[in-house]
């Protein structure tokens, strides 16, 4: 096979252009390996030709990301790379959401495959795994040709268009892909076998690793509750007759606005409830057995809160994926911010 | 359910009445069902007024 030509994406650093007081400088491109570049070249051997290495400042980046992306897609494209390599960043923050940035670039916007490196902590694991490969690697550049090695191996297998393995066998971040492989035992056997592992104590590997569930900074408390705007909103699976929206009865990709128009109280026979995780009889009956529009404007009235928002927000939390909870939570959210209200009470079956 | 909100990191949890009607209890007379509603808004609104800086459960609302 004939040498790949590769572009490698550094930062001021790495690309030795300076250190902190150059991390405002634009993309350049250099011909062939400079800089850590040299590393990379090294671990690729005979199986490929740096051709170019793009350096862009840390700062450059991080405060324009959108154009200094494009303007180092423009010199990345120019070189007709068969593969990019980005970094690695180790755990230096800026430079790895860049990496991961331009990773995404790459291939979103070239076809072009790429790879970078990172430490696990480093914030553009959490941002860009998904959407990049990323090889783990150690905190600093003491073992430079090491990750570089590791990173080109992933890399060529790309470039290739050679199977890539797990995330465990490859050495990079999962990035949320469920892929169908034939295994050696049924399920059955394979259950058995880990019984008896954690049975004597051996270490044992779920194959349905746990969601990850980031944490949330709670927000400060809501100090005049008397003036604040309070919206309920339910994953109960409460909707108006009919289902205008075509809620789903689980797996929810949708959320419905439904307004309450100033009234007193939820009418039984307006609403009907397409929630398929519960039996539903009791809050088809009275639905302020799920959403308590009743009480909260008694409330409203009394000055226990400034005002009810007059929008009721549903969805059905049921087998709903994470993504989809988070991307349903933002958008609501978002509503209810443009809408100014202060507080959410959140009802949950 | 309010291990799971724990889980998950909501921040403020209030117990409510049970999974097939949390601000309800269809066994209760409408005016106590209606008191019981009121007592666990109340117990919302007061979390909603407590700073906090890990999830919170606040107090059995399940008092049916």
């Amino acid at each position: 096979m004939s040498a790949l030509r590769v572009v490698v994406y550094l930062n001021q650093f790495f690309g030795q252009i300076g250190g902190e007081e150059r991390a405002g400088v634009g993309p350049r491109a250099f011909p062939g390996p400079a800089g850590a570049a040299r590393a990379v070249q090294q671990a690729l051997g005979d199986a490929g030709r740096v051709v170019a290495t793009v350096v862009s400042g840390d700062n450059h980046v991080a405060e324009a990301p959108e154009a200094a992306v494009a303007a180092i897609l423009a010199l990345v494209a120019a070189e007709q790379p068969d593969l990019v390599v980005a970094g690695p960043a180790f755990l230096a923050g800026r430079y790895g959401v860049a990496c991961g940035a331009v990773c995404e670039a790459v291939e979103s916007r070239l076809g072009v495959p790429a790879v970078t490196g990172m430490h696990a902590e480093n914030p553009g694991v959490a941002l860009y795994r998904r959407r990049a490969h990323i090889v783990a690697t150690g905190a600093d550049g003491a073992r430079m040709l090491d990750e570089a090695r590791r990173l080109v191996a992933l890399g060529l297998k790309r470039a290739r268009r050679e199977p890539v393995g797990s995330p465990a066998e490859e050495g990079y971040f999962p990035r949320g892909v469920t892929r169908n492989t034939r295994a050696s035992a049924n399920a059955a056997q394979r259950a058995t076998a880990m019984l008896l592992d954690k049975l004597a104590g051996r270490p044992v590997t779920s194959e349905v690793p746990l969601p990850d569930f980031p944490r949330v900074a709670a927000p400060p408390a809501v100090r005049d509750l008397g003036h604040a705007v309070v919206a309920l909103v339910t994953d109960g699976g409460i909707v108006p007759v009919g289902n205008p929206d075509g809620l789903e009865p689980l797996a929810a990709t949708r959320f419905g606005a439904y307004p309450i128009g100033g009234r007193g109280a939820l009418d039984p026979g307006q609403y009907d409830n397409v929630h398929r995780g519960y039996d539903t009889t009791f809050v088809k009956q009275d639905p302020h057995r799920l959403v308590p529009v009743d009480v909260a404007r008694e409330l409203e009235r009394e000055g226990a809160i400034g005002k009810l928002h007059e929008t009721v927000y549903s969805t059905t939390g049921v087998a709903t994926t994470l993504a989809n909870s988070e991307r349903m939570g933002r958008e609501i959210a978002a509503q209810l911010r443009a809408a100014r209200v202060d507080a959410v009470i959140l009802t949950s079956t | 359910m309010t291990p799971v909100a724990v889980m998950v990191g909501a921040n403020r949890i209030v117990q409510a009445a049970g999974i097939i009607h949390p601000l309800g209890n269809a066994d209760l007379p409408p005016e106590e069902e209606k008191a019981l509603r009121r007592r666990i808004v109340e117990r919302a609104l007061a979390a909603l007024r407590t700073e906090v800086v890990q999830p919170t459960v606040f107090g059995a609302g399940a008092d049916h």
